[in-house]
């Protein structure tokens, strides 16, 4: 039954500052010019995504103490862009990371709203936190937070977030030139707000009515068991990591699993893991399309830059295309410490020894080098085949439920996302798993098909009426 | 041969009375929408204006100054500015756009790079009005620091040490963020295959900033925008603004009442240049006025009437507030540019109308604007400016070269 069948769900990472971005490449123009992003967020709406995705910059990677030369480096604001794409898209949505760390929630509420407003109701969060001096040199508040307490700061910002964005009715503004009444009369007092809490003790008036959404859609990805606790409380997607069939599936039963506890529905949450792809007329062009690209992402210095980011030492003197380090992490010369090599970026490693053992076994037994070992292990899940087999395999990972559908991670840009657009989006609609048209006028909640913000709260509420009226 | 006088236009909801919604131009019930901002900045761009202005400020409208109110007849609530800046950035050619964006609480960090991707997204049309925030109410939404209530009289008497704190701060901010939007050099990406090197480190400086209020550590994480520096505007009614305007700003905005304050408060900024040692350009300076424009003085002064009786009270303002005819409104503009002002920034009383008004009869008077480029600051008749570093590495080498040569 055609209907039946589970809808799959898309985004776009724009490919900004990361190690996967082939700027050597022919094709690839500028991640700074506003007409990329305009070409970027014109494809994915082409594509009839659910919305483009922006990663955030708060200061500049460094390693071994100097700034980081070999990768894409420099990216805009990203509320500003997000907001500048608004204006020259329709129906996409417009999620961007920003930091709850360093920012503070009467302000980037109110930014947030101000999207949702010009954007007609397409606005999304992904709410990260940092535990990084590193970064936070570049703020007023410095310093950083450890794991918990940036975890109780994100949990509260979030919270107080939406007491500012309810602090305003949705039928607040009457504007009625005849009677004079700017205001409805029961709103003399919009966007008051009191909170008192362990993070925050603020009090006012907010000065954004309410928008389309009234709460941009609350994406997050982090993973650890508070990452995912906070995920089950707040966020709409889950913009996750785990992207392999069997890894993926453990992870959705995982967090879907938890929902109820937050009396929440399975519906409620999307997860969509990164994942690239590669295609060709034949699965053969498509594998060798791959290789090329692993090949230029990952150039002798590059493979040596990641081993020196778990090593946490210098390892120039080593041949990308010889064996790895003979010694573990952490034994190595003495001027260096692991964890400090790198600066700025998010922590890939989290057990360096059992890592680098694991790796050193791997490439003894499969006679690999640190180059092709590195290919290996830090590429994310790639769909690779003809447009046919990629559309086939995105469809059935969400039949299975291993996700909801995807965050699509191109190599170039601003042209990165067009092939899979052309190409496999047909595809996709063709098995009638995937929109042909945006409904008009859709928020992008609705695009995603979430519930409408305000519903749990709503439910709890009444039942606790419920139990007031019956006790 | 002169330049024509620069002319911005202050956008803020729907004109600067606050029975202007009630005008039948108004759109009230959009204010808050794409359309609304899109049509005000289109339609001033075709007019020929220079630049338009945002208004914000991080909390809500009030009658009173320094607290909030309950009234409901007035409009309440308000966009982000640098935002809705930004969203008319690609939907815009040649005019200026000129968000103000609060020192007191905004991270230095964001307002540089928020600014410098307004620069980008407008391919070179981005300034900042630096603006601080010294309410206590504003304080209380944030709650990181308590601002007492601000003393009227030292206020008037220009020497509150609290504005004077506010500015302190302000200048700290400003120079930061210059610094940030000078940390790349124009060239700093190279993108060289052979080396395998995307930039090249030796030109990108970090921003390395100590100063009373906050420390900065690293680089702007945004390459060099098109203008580089973006023009920095200040509005001042009192010597310490005028300061702070000398140290910081690119343009100043000011309000004389009268002739009198035309001359003296022009002289006064001047002084300020002077005390401060300020190089390099003069401050370009713009006379704030309010304006209420129709066909006849009489129509325009029953058309401010009008709206004051709605209000409930006579407008009132900070600023001229003017009202008469299109031709009595290039007389006063005449007038201020004869003295060496350099324009005017002209608060609409109503929005649509007054600036339909500005552009049907005052800008086709005063001609096209005879700017050499698309930039803001080719419109404004201003230098690219030097990168700081990029000029020190020129001068270090033609030292050297010196050196050799003796």
């Amino acid at each position: 039954m055609a209907d039946a069948k589970r809808q799959v769900h898309l985004a776009a990472h724009f490919p900004g500052v990361n190690n996967t971005t082939l700027w050597a490449d022919p094709l690839h123009r500028s991640q700074i010019d506003f007409s990329a992003f305009e070409h970027f967020g014109r494809t994915a709406e082409r594509g009839r995504f659910d919305y483009v995705f922006l990663a955030e910059g708060l200061r500049l990677r460094e390693h071994k103490g100097q700034l980081h030369e070999l990768d894409v480096v420099g990216r805009p604001n990203t509320l500003a862009v997000l907001t500048a794409l608004a204006a020259v898209t329709e129906h996409i949505g417009l999620v961007g990371t920003l930091n709850a760390t360093f920012n503070e929630p009467y302000e980037l509420a109110r930014q947030l709203s101000t999207l949702d407003h010009l954007s007609g109701g397409r606005a999304g969060w992904n709410v990260v936190t940092s535990s990084d001096a590193f970064h936070g040199a570049n703020f007023r508040r410095g310093g950083f937070l450890d794991h918990g307490d940036r975890y109780h700061r994100a949990n509260e910002f979030v919270s107080l977030a939406k007491e500012l964005w309810d602090s305003w009715t949705a039928d607040a503004i009457v504007a009625d030139r005849a009677t004079g009444r700017f205001l409805a009369e029961d709103a003399a007092d919009a966007g008051a707000f009191a909170h008192r809490g362990a993070q925050f003790d603020v009090r006012g008036r907010f000065a954004t009515p309410a928008s389309p959404q009234r709460y941009p859609v609350i994406v997050q990805a982090g993973d650890s068991a508070d990452g995912r606790d906070f995920a089950s409380e707040h966020a709409e997607v889950i913009f996750s990591r785990h992207s392999a069939f069997d890894e993926a599936r453990t992870f959705y039963a995982d967090v879907k699993g938890r929902l109820a506890g937050w009396g929440r529905t399975e519906d409620s949450l999307k997860i969509l893991p990164a994942v690239t792809f590669a295609i060709g007329d034949t699965q053969a062009e498509a594998e060798e399309v791959a290789r090329e690209v692993s090949l230029a992402q990952v150039t002798r210095r590059n493979a040596i830059t990641v081993l020196e980011q778990l090593w946490g030492t210098d390892l120039t003197s080593y041949d990308a295309d010889g064996p790895l380090p003979a010694f573990d992490p952490g034994e190595g010369p003495a001027d260096t410490v692991s964890g400090k090599i790198t600066k700025g970026w998010a922590p890939r490693f989290p057990n360096a020894v059992q890592i680098a053992q694991a790796w050193r076994a791997q490439s003894e037994a499969e006679g690999l080098s640190i180059r092709e070992l590195v290919i290996k292990v830090a590429g994310r899940q790639s769909f690779i085949g003809t447009p046919s087999h990629v559309a086939s395999e995105l469809d059935r990972y969400v039949q299975e439920r291993a996700t909801d559908g995807f965050v699509v991670v191109g190599t170039t840009s601003p042209h990165g996302l067009d092939a899979f657009v052309d190409r496999v989006v047909p595809e996709l609609q063709e098995r009638g798993v995937y929109r042909t048209e945006y409904e008009p006028g859709a928020t992008l909640r609705q695009n995603l098909e979430l519930p409408e913000p305000g519903a749990r709260v709503a439910a709890v509420r009444d039942a606790e009426e419920e139990v007031r009226r019956v006790g | 041969m002169t330049r024509r006088p620069t002319i911005a236009v202050a956008l803020d909801g729907a004109g600067w009375h606050p029975a202007a919604w009630r005008d039948p131009s108004a759109r009230p019930a959009e204010l808050f929408t794409a359309r609304y901002w899109r049509d005000l900045a289109q339609f001033a761009e075709r007019a020929d204006v220079d630049l338009v202005t945002f208004e914000d400020a991080l909390g809500l409208q009030s009658s009173t100054l320094w607290s909030t109110d309950e009234r409901t007849d007035q409009v309440r609530g308000r966009l982000d500015a640098l935002l809705i800046a930004s969203f008319v950035a690609p939907v815009t050619q040649r005019i200026g756009l000129v968000p103000t964006v609060t020192t007191t609480h905004t991270e230095p960090f964001h307002v540089a790079t928020g600014l410098q991707t307004l620069d980008i997204a407008s391919r070179g049309r981005a300034g900042w009005r630096a603006q601080i925030s010294g309410s206590p109410h504003e304080a209380a939404h944030f709650g990181r620091r308590t601002v007492p209530n601000v003393d009227i009289e030292a206020l008037l008497a220009g020497d509150s040490e609290q504005i004077r704190a506010g500015l302190d701060e302000a200048r700290e901010v400003v120079e930061v963020v210059r610094r940030l939007w000078d940390s790349w050099e124009a060239d700093a990406i190279i993108r060289d295959a052979s080396t395998g090197r995307f930039i090249d480190r030796e030109r990108i400086h970090g921003a390395e900033y100590e100063g009373e209020h906050f420390s900065i550590a690293g680089a702007s994480i945004v390459p060099r925008s098109p203008q580089g520096q973006p023009l920095v505007a200040v509005l001042g009614h009192q010597t310490i603004p005028y300061e702070l305007a000398a140290t910081s700003a690119d343009l100043v905005f000011i309000t004389p009442l009268d002739e009198a304050q035309s001359v003296s408060i022009l002289g006064e900024v001047r002084d300020a240049e002077v005390r401060t040692g300020r190089t390099g350009r003069p401050l370009s300076v713009l006379a704030e006025v309010v304006v209420v424009l129709e066909s006849t003085p009489a129509a325009a002064r029953a058309a401010l009437e009008r709206l004051d009786e709605q209000n409930g009270s006579p407008l009132t303002s900070d600023a001229l507030i003017f009202t008469g005819t299109p031709e009595q409104l290039l007389e006063r503009i005449d007038a201020w540019t004869a003295l060496g002002y350099d324009g005017v920034r002209i608060r609409p009383a109503r929005l649509p109308r007054d600036l339909e008004q500005l552009a049907d009869w005052v800008l086709p008077a005063l001609g096209r604007s005879d700017a050499a480029g698309t930039t803001l600051r080719e419109r404004l008749g201003f230098e690219l400016p030097e990168n700081r570093y990029t000029a020190a590495a020129a001068a270090a080498g033609a030292a050297r070269q010196n050196g050799e040569a003796a």
